[in-house]
């Protein structure tokens, strides 16, 4: 199970502002739009995919990302693949 | 005036004691509430401190608002009480869902620590009650994420309810509408950025802080029940 949280658009992203201004000085040229977020990797037990990503995201709503700045978006796989 | 006022304890929190000084150098008498306790013991108003509680971990206060003792706060808010967040206390109070809104990393991403010039807005609060308005109050400032933010309904809300309890006069962190601190509805939860304790004396600086926290001991004196009706 991996919960990418995301600022929501509007959010100032400090963060990804600083890195995008660094990057010319390091010969980076030619990148934008850069973002930093959190990435959250567990695994779930669930009778199916269905129900383990509606408590995904449940969890994601109530204490993984704070709907007022953030986005969550979660990506599943069955239990064994990467 | 005097009072029992409970000031909360998570790991992290590094403000409890300076809270505690300044509050009973006021004549309060203080008690600590370990936030394992799900109690607020029978206190007339409630302090949460300023720190890093549990490490501030995930995200500002997303964790302590799960910590026992925030059940018996909202209660005890619930019922009138007045509650006190400064700080880390007011991004607690935020992601406990007591206050409206957010705290945001500072515009400029820098540790803020200063001492700031704040305007009083409101005089209806369990925090101003006894300061007027337009009173201009040096208070510090020390935190990396106090950028207030919140949606234009919430901040349309907030400011057609006079619930814009301080502002500041040269905006340091970024935050909308220059807000410093916020009340809930009911006037009794008041969440800010500076730190009044740390402004309780002249000797440290400034003693500004001590009007706004005998404010409080004021409300908490007058028991619960909403603030607006008193």
């Amino acid at each position: 199970m991996l919960v990418e949280i995301r600022l929501r658009p509007g959010i100032a992203d400090p963060q990804g502002s600083t890195i995008e201004r660094a990057l010319p000085a390091l010969g980076f040229d030619g990148f934008s739009g850069v973002g930093v977020g959190k990435a959250i990797r567990f695994a779930v037990d669930g009778p199916d995919e269905d129900s383990a990503r509606a408590r995904v995201e449940e969890l994601c709503r109530r204490f993984l990302a704070n709907p007022v700045i953030e986005d969550a978006e979660v990506t599943l796989s069955a239990a064994g693949t990467p | 005036m005097s009072g029992r006022v409970g000031v909360v304890v998570f790991p992290g929190s590094n403000c409890e004691r300076d809270a505690a000084k300044a509050l009973a150098a006021l004549g309060a008498d203080v008690e600590m509430l370990w936030h394992a306790e799900a109690s607020v013991r029978g206190c007339d108003a409630v302090v949460v401190p300023g720190g890093f509680a549990h490490g501030d971990y995930l995200r500002p206060g997303a964790i302590a608002r799960f910590s026992p003792v925030m059940e018996a706060v909202a209660g005890f808010a619930r019922d009138g009480g007045p509650v006190l967040g400064i700080c880390n206390g007011f991004q607690v109070l935020t992601e406990a869902g007591l206050l409206p809104g957010a705290l945001q990393k500072n515009r400029g991403l820098k540790f803020l620590c200063m001492t700031v010039a704040v305007r009083v807005e409101t005089d209806r609060s369990a925090l101003t009650g006894g300061v007027p308005v337009g009173r201009v109050l040096d208070i510090p400032v020390n935190h990396f994420e106090g950028n207030y933010t919140c949606s234009p309904s919430t901040l349309a809300d907030l400011r057609a309810d006079d619930r814009v309890v301080l502002r500041y006069l040269d905006n340091p962190n970024g935050s909308v509408d220059d807000i410093a601190g916020i009340c809930s509805p009911g006037r009794n939860v008041v969440g800010l950025m500076p730190h009044p304790e740390r402004a309780s004396d002249p000797l440290v600086g400034s003693g500004d802080g001590a009007a706004l926290l005998a404010s409080f001991l004021a409300a908490a004196a007058a028991g619960a029940g909403p603030v607006a009706a008193r």
